[in-house]
């Protein structure tokens, strides 16, 4: 008897207290450590205070204060990272881009293209603003994640729709090559941003029910469970989706965006490694088959594989990875300090796609890393946030949406550092954009209503009525 | 501006942001939650507990040791009932059956009493069953338990409508 009463044990949550005054305190200094840079930019750039100073403190200030309150009072319990964490960077973005828009040669290189330079630093504070306002929109009407399963087969209509947007004549814009924006009013949206969120609640909610078909009908072979030939439909058809943006909108990023994102879910939700092994064949496959035939992904491969050979770069007609790399390579380990670099070589696209040029060369290697740590904390929180869930489909829709994220840094930094052939995607939150930082905010909104439910401390159990029916009566 | 103005912002930036990166990862360290696993009974039983295990012959632990280990099941599985689908993991924790909110595993099953059964590994590794007094009885196979009994791999253990197995 005495043997089992020693290994009696009994498990419990520990009580997660709601932590929203670190988070307070991280949020200032996530505010503070922008405007320090501002105020760096300036001395550097003009010897003076920059003038606006106080209306960009004040401003992402203000935002970052609203989005505190209404977590405080909407989601007490959620995680107390995220929030600082995008901030800062969204902060960090909005200096980098004013910073850019101090540069005389992009100056005039806005003028010689547009007719007119416009500075994106205030437009970047007002999409700021609207995913503030997205965030919190988030926060107060989606009470409960799970109200999402609910929609899954509209959102795999409604991404899908999202995706082909930008090929509906007279609505799609084909920008540089890549038809992935789409014209409304005087706006140009990327949807494939907001696509990523929607086709995550799709994936979440399919794969929560599919799971156990995929993972458990398989047979062994060679140590990998091969699933059975009906069970491979989903993915064929997620890859030949993805295969047919690449195609019909040649935007790698997006492509391997949607596919990377699921084989990511596939894998979490069955736990079998063979779905990896699949995914990354058969994106290798699509890849390298469209490549051969598509001109403006040949294009983006030929510039990616030698960057500073004069042909590809005349063939191209840009230099911007060259520079890219030169920038980050001028940079070294402590970089040249803010505003005063020259990553505005660049030129087109130096404060969106490239911007990351920036910081590798004013913030160098030792900033750089801060920025990349800062988004693996980011995704480090959502996967937490997964583990945390007690729901399968919250599970999967936290490891779907950091997933993307991650996956979305990893393609950008890698084009802009030469690791992978370039892509027409951004930075998430630094990068100059509306699209992205809007969806980005609604993106960490849905991961914070998420962790709030996780965290939250399990109600006390109501007293049962049938405690006191059985009883051990013992001698 | 001078030079070493700018040098000095630009190192004192740099230290701001790792500062922050490092005040993020000292926040995720303290947040660290889970479960609490909280040792029950008394620390004298324990004592004499450990006493006698030490006592106990070592070349008779040794073999049933070895015959543990390459057929010891790996985790609980509910096979048929509400709850179908449920694993827990075994690993060495005594696990608990019935309607009561504080068991390892809660029953909703209307033929289950509030503490029904509990399953826990003999000093040997022998996963046990043991009814605990339960109104409807706990099964194995077809033999209704009255002593506290060695579970075979694979075998039913029934509770009302409720069917546990253990598994590699």
């Amino acid at each position: 008897m005495s043997s089992s009463t020693t290994q009696t044990s009994t498990i419990g949550a520990i009580g997660a207290p709601s932590r929203r005054n670190t988070e307070l305190a991280l949020l200032v200094f996530a505010v503070v450590i922008p405007l320090f840079a501002y105020m760096n930019v300036g001395l550097a750039i003009s010897g003076e205070l920059p003038p606006g100073m106080l209306g960009y403190g004040l401003g992402l200030g203000l935002l970052a204060g609203v989005a505190h309150l209404v977590v405080r009072k909407f989601a007490p319990y959620a995680d107390p990272l995220l929030l600082p964490l995008a901030t800062l960077l969204n902060g960090l973005g909005l200096v980098v881009i004013w910073r850019l828009d101090q540069s005389e040669r992009l100056q005039q290189l806005g003028k010689a293209s547009f007719g007119a330079f416009s500075a994106a630093a205030p437009k970047q504070l007002l999409y700021s603003a609207i995913g503030i306002a997205l965030f919190v929109a988030v926060m107060l009407l989606l009470k409960d994640h799970r109200v999402l399963q609910r929609y899954t087969y509209i959102s795999m209509i409604g991404a899908m729709g999202l995706l082909l947007l930008p090929l509906v004549p007279g609505l799609g814009k084909n920008i540089y090559g890549a038809k992935i924006w789409i014209q409304v009013g005087g706006f140009s949206i990327q949807p494939a941003e907001f696509a990523k969120i929607v086709i995550a609640v799709f994936f979440a909610g399919y794969l929560m029910v599919k799971r156990d078909a995929l993972a458990l009908a398989s047979r062994r072979f060679m140590g990998l469970y091969l699933p059975r030939g009906r069970d491979l439909g989903p993915i064929l058809a997620v890859w030949a989706m993805s295969i047919l943006i690449l195609v019909f909108e040649t935007d790698l990023g997006t492509s391997l965006l949607f596919f990377g994102m699921f084989i990511v879910m596939l894998y979490v939700a069955t736990e079998r490694t063979s779905w990896i092994v699949f995914g990354l064949l058969m994106s290798a496959i699509g890849a390298v088959t469209v490549a051969s035939f598509e001109p403006h992904v040949k294009v983006r491969v030929d510039a990616w594989l030698d960057p500073f050979n004069k042909e590809v770069i005349a063939s191209t007609g840009t230099d911007q990875i060259a520079q890219s790399m030169m920038a980050f390579g001028s940079g070294g380990t402590l970089g040249t300090g803010l505003g005063q670099g020259h990553s505005d070589l660049i030129g087109f696209a130096a404060n969106s796609d490239f911007i990351l040029a920036t910081y590798g060369e004013e913030l160098g290697l030792a900033g750089i890393m801060a920025v990349l740590l800062i988004y693996g904390l980011i995704v480090e929180r959502g996967v937490r946030t997964a583990l945390a869930a007690r729901d399968p489909f919250g599970k999967l829709l936290a490891v779907g949406l950091s997933g993307a994220f991650a996956i979305q840094v990893f393609v950008v930094a890698g084009g802009v550092m030469g690791l992978i052939p370039l892509t027409g995607m951004t930075m998430p939150f630094i990068a100059y954009g509306g699209s992205s930082v809007i969806a980005n905010w609604a993106l960490v909104g849905i991961l914070l209503r998420i962790s709030d439910t996780a965290r939250r401390p399990a109600p006390s159990p109501a007293p049962n009525p049938d405690a006191e029916m059985t009883q051990v009566v013992r001698p | 501006m001078s030079e070493l103005t700018l040098t000095v912002m630009r190192l004192g930036f740099l230290a701001v942001l790792w500062l922050f990166v490092i005040v993020a990862v000292q926040v995720i360290r303290s947040d660290l939650f889970g479960t609490r696993v909280t040792q029950r009974g008394s620390r004298r039983e324990g004592g004499r507990q450990a006493a006698r295990q030490q006592a106990a012959p070592p070349p008779q632990r040794q073999q049933s040791g070895g015959r543990q280990r390459r057929g010891a099941p790996t985790k609980l599985v509910v096979s048929e009932g509400t709850l179908t689908g449920t694993t827990v993991a075994l690993q060495g924790q005594t696990i608990s059956l019935g309607r009561a909110h504080d068991s390892t595993i809660v029953l909703d099953d209307d033929y289950a009493s509030s503490r029904h059964a509990r399953i826990y590994p003999d000093r040997d590794g022998q996963w046990i069953v043991e009814d605990l007094g339960s109104t409807n009885g706990t099964y194995l196979d077809r033999t209704r338990l009255t002593t506290p009994t060695p579970v075979p791999l694979g075998a039913p253990i029934r509770i009302g409508k409720t069917v546990i197995e253990l598994r590699k």
